[in-house]
């Protein structure tokens, strides 16, 4: 077996040594009725790299890559253009086969790399500070929820209609379990948002309001009167970004006074991969720091005065705190941060706000493309690169046979929402700098045909 | 010394070392790496984006202002920046890596190639379900190999970390009591679990109640079923346990819960001890989390991503989180969903995060195991429980092991601080490995031994490299016996040396500011 170093006249030595007469000796704490004296039956034996390798092509064969189609789909993650050399350098084996950085003499590669992660997210979002990174948005968004719990000691939390709703289910699994009370709607297809909902439901017990920035379908509003609102109630607003690429156009939560400010990290370097593994952005105002989950690297210095970083702060975690933690959770999304760290460090400002741009143009374009064909007609007023359709028929089967001709052509709302009538009809479309016109006209022209 | 200063170049500090300083800071091949703020700006990209159509903005009056402060570095500066700092980092890739409980094992590269393939990589997590059949089927084989090779009855595929993993498990059991009418408050939790284990319980709402350990290192029993009754949830046990030991009474355990009417999570960090020899549902376990990102070879990659599925019995199954994978008849794959969890699912208490779960993951986990198979993979256990062994009993002599006469250990070795020289700790042993090229093991856990030490070697390693890795460890710890001055002030030879924690802990810098900022917030 290739991954196995061990000769049968080395374990013969070591047995030797150990004292002990096989290696099934050392598996004498086992109960007899639970070892098991031979492999488990019914699956196969090892097997050559070659033959793993081809199992997998196979099975890759089987689905339709992004690359290969016109591809239209968001709704919480999107395909961007990766630089080849972000997933050059996430492969170097001293990054992608570390661990946790416990001890930060040999580990400064990754500590340096999320003090600068930490920092660039902050940035981003319009924030103080950031932590090093969390399992997804979706989990973030749960744990920002969580973290305005335990400071306004307060169990209302008002969600945005415009919330993913993947996040809500997450935060109405975890809420069952905490007590926590969720206002939650749905949402209309309307170009305005439910922003004079969220403004008459925050009241003096409110914990949090939740508002998703871009927001499910498309679009985007100015969220300082509902920061005053929530701050004048002792409430705080977190806004959720599941597109960090918009931010490279359009304003930070933070500059808008929003107190916790989470996203979904996946536009910047890591791909599509089917949904996971992702990775959680999270930051907020400097004077909540002490309350954040999840894993922060601090500066500090050497024993010689030389700069150098830690984990730090682990006083709020639980290897430490155990069951008094700020949260259970025990790991990050580290690998994934450093390659939304390469991506941001290649792009820049400049590189950022240049790739926004492409993004909203070719938004803007294929919207006014798609709103032209009869019977359909755009929802939104204003976006970034993702819009919503409301389609002459329900969408739901047009997406299906738009995938029949090669179009992966957006995300059904009845998908997302299934059971929602209202809802049926919207077609959520997300163009990137990836589209193409030639895409654009794929999907017009096949949509055409079928609604026809 | 000032630091957060633009153009930061180190100081060398006078005396030791100082004969030997650099105009810039590097020695050789371990060079100094300023921070991208220091060394880019806001106006530089390494990314060439074509120029943007005209078009009328939809931006509804938010465009941003700029600038906000994201540096940029060219396409070579950025290549050399993140592999010189890749240079500070110990690695498998490396050398040994002892952390007990980690498992740090080979990260095979033809898990990377096949995650990478399109057909996985490349794919949105809401595409039509017949455009994603061969990642569906990937999720199911894998599903199928863990049920098979624990011996349960279902599995949750999609939590993200073993912390997340027993989170879903605690929850399952809370709403399989729910569905029972009952409320039971407490969790049992041994004083040598995890840390997750009591932050979990507690998160999810129940009292956690210490249950302490034998002097052989092992749950005692006595003590536990003394505890049970109509108020106790369940028990969270690590097993193999975090003292490197079986469990052995691991199925009256389950026995005497399951008759109090009580459920049983098993941590399942430590499953790589006994992968393809023990299936935890022969021992009555209701839930356990498995760590794709240590006994199944995903890469940890310096702190996630991880993957924590969990396999459930046939009581808890039904209550396990959405979405899931099932085959239909017609030899198809489709995902059940909220708008599809009819009949027994319907029980689900519901998703735990976005889209699907850790894909990335799978597809590199059902390599590792692929490749292993059945046979293999009984081997990976076998030669990780061998090679602790051989760890253990070659440094009984110079290290205390407190358990070490009641019998083999598993897949860990576990020594104290007893019979170092006044003053001296583990730490200085930790330390002193890393001058001598080796990244420590687990320092200080578990908690129940004092100055514990937790060597994991995995199946990794061959023989020559553990015994240039025991001569090394031996050396150190007659240096700790004897007292050695220079192993106080180890590391000597690494990118830093000791760090100060507590500087870091008291003023927390946790952001880059520029130097006029930076001494403002002085």
């Amino acid at each position: 077996m290739r991954y196995l170093p061990l000769t049968d006249a080395d374990r013969d030595a070591m047995l030797a040594t150990i004292g002990a007469p096989s290696i099934d000796a050392l598996f004498a704490d086992v109960p007899a009725e639970a070892r098991l004296s031979a492999p488990i039956s019914g699956l196969p034996n090892h097997a050559s790299e070659l033959a793993v390798e081809r199992h997998f092509s196979k099975l890759a064969r089987q689905n339709m890559a992004a690359a290969h189609h016109p591809f239209f789909l968001g709704c919480g993650a999107y395909r961007h253009h990766v630089p080849a050399s972000v997933d050059h350098l996430i492969q170097r084996g001293e990054f992608l086969t570390a661990y946790t950085p416990y001890q930060p003499e040999i580990a400064q590669g990754t500590l340096q790399m999320l003090f600068e992660f930490q920092t660039q997210v902050a940035r981003l979002f319009g924030c103080d500070v950031a932590n090093a990174s969390m399992y997804d948005g979706s989990t973030a968004c749960w744990e920002a929820i969580s973290m305005a719990g335990r400071i306004t000691k307060r169990k209302k939390v008002v969600l945005s209609s415009g919330l993913h709703p993947h996040y809500v289910s997450v935060a109405e699994t975890m809420a069952r379990f905490t007590g926590d009370v969720l206002d939650i709607a749905l949402p209309e297809l309307d170009a305005a948002t439910d922003a004079e909902r969220l403004l008459a439901a925050i009241d003096h017990e409110t914990s949090c309001v939740v508002v998703q920035y871009p927001d499910i379908l498309g679009r985007i509003e100015d969220l300082t009167a509902i920061a005053a609102k929530a701050h004048g109630q002792g409430a705080m607003l977190i806004a959720v970004v599941t597109e960090p690429v918009a931010l490279g156009a359009i304003r930070a939560p933070g500059d808008m006074g929003a107190d916790i400010v989470v996203g979904e990290g996946q536009s910047l370097g890591v791909g599509l991969q089917f949904g996971g593994p992702y990775v959680g952005l999270f930051a907020c105002k400097e004077k909540f720091l002490r309350q954040m989950p999840g894993r922060l690297c601090g500066e500090t210095v050497d024993a010689e005065g030389k700069r150098g970083f830690v984990l730090t702060l682990s006083t709020r975690e639980q290897h430490i705190r155990r069951e008094k933690a700020t949260s259970n959770i025990c790991t990050n999304a580290g690998l994934c941060a450093l390659a939304f760290s390469i991506h941001m460090t290649l792009l820049g400002e400049k590189g950022l706000r240049d790739l926004a741009m492409l993004n909203h143009a070719n938004a803007v374009r294929a919207a006014d493309r798609l709103a032209a064909i009869p019977g359909v007609e755009l929802v939104n007023d204003a976006f970034f690169n993702e819009f919503t359709l409301r389609l002459p028929k329900a969408a739901r089967p047009v997406v299906h046979a738009l995938a029949d001709k090669g179009v992966l052509g957006g995300v059904s709302l009845g998908r997302l929402f299934p059971g929602a009538d209202a809802l049926e009809n919207g077609l959520v479309v997300a163009v990137t700098e990836v589209v193409t016109e030639d895409d654009v006209e794929a999907l017009a022209g096949a949509l055409e045909e079928i609604l026809a | 010394m000032t630091i957060n200063q633009s153009g930061w170049r180190p100081e060398m500090a006078a005396g030791e070392g100082a004969s030997a300083s650099t105009y810039t800071g590097n020695r050789a091949l371990m060079p100094e790496e300023a921070l991208i703020f220091e060394i880019g700006d806001t106006h530089t990209t390494g990314v060439d984006i074509a120029d943007a159509p005209q078009v009328t903005s939809r931006l509804g009056g938010l465009e941003r202002r700029w600038e906000f402060g994201l540096p940029g570095l060219s396409e070579p500066e950025t290549v050399r920046h993140y592999t010189r700092l890749s240079r500070q980092n110990y690695a498998i890739d490396l050398g040994l890596f002892p952390l007990g409980s980690c498992t740090m094992k080979h990260n095979p590269r033809l898990n990377e190639k096949v995650a990478r393939m399109k057909g996985f990589a490349d794919v949105h997590p809401l595409q039509p379900q017949e455009t994603v059949q061969g990642a569906l089927a990937v999720i199911h084989e894998l599903a199928e190999w863990l049920i098979t090779l624990t011996g349960m009855h279902g599995v949750a595929m999609s939590p993200k970390a073993g912390a997340h993993g027993e989170l879903c498990g605690v929850l399952a059991i809370k709403a399989a009591l729910e569905a029972r009418g009952e409320d039971r408050p407490v969790i049992l939790v041994p004083e040598s679990a995890h840390g997750t284990n009591p932050a979990t319980a507690a998160f999810a709402g129940f009292r956690v109640e210490n249950i302490p350990a034998t002097d052989e290192g092992r749950v005692d029993v006595a003590a536990l079923k003394a505890r049970l009754g109509p108020d106790v949830a369940g028990v969270m046990i690590t097993n193999p346990n975090t003292c490197g030991l079986f469990e052995r009474d691991l199925k009256v355990i389950s026995d005497a819960v399951h008759a109090a009417g009580g459920y049983v999570y098993c941590d399942g960090a430590n499953f790589n001890a006994i992968v393809g020899r023990v299936r935890p549902g022969d021992l009555g376990v209701d839930a356990m989390h498995i760590n794709l990102h240590k006994t199944f070879s995903t890469p940890h990659g310096g702190g996630g991503p991880g993957s924590g599925p969990v396999v459930l019995s046939e009581a808890l199954a039904p209550f396990g989180p959405l979405p899931f994978v099932v085959r239909n008849a017609e030899g198809g794959y489709r995902l059940i969903e909220e708008e599809n969890a009819q009949g027994d699912h319907a029980q689900s208490f519901g998703r735990m995060t976005a889209f699907h779960g850790q894909m990335g993951m799978y597809t590199r986990a059902l390599s590792y195991i692929l490749s292993h198979g059945s046979d293999g993979l009984r081997q990976v256990s076998g030669d990780a429980v061998l090679n602790a062994n051989y760890v253990l009993r070659s440094l009984e002599d110079v290290l205390d092991a407190p358990f070490g006469a009641a019998g083999p250990c598993m897949h860990e070795a576990l020594f104290s601080d007893a019979g170092l020289a006044e003053g001296f700790s583990t730490l200085d042993i930790a330390k002193g490995l890393i001058d001598e090229g080796y990244h420590p093991m687990t320092v200080y856990f578990p908690l129940v031994v004092h100055g514990a030490m937790l060597v994991e070697p995995t199946e990794t390693e061959s023989k020559a490299t553990l015994d240039q890795f025991i001569g090394a460890l031996r050396s150190v710890a007659l240096r700790a016996r004897q007292g050695d001055p220079a192993l106080k002030s180890a590391p000597h030879f690494a990118p830093r040396r000791r760090l100060d924690e507590t500087l870091a802990a008291r003023k927390p810098v946790l952001v880059w500011k520029e130097a006029e900022l930076a001494q403002a917030a002085e």
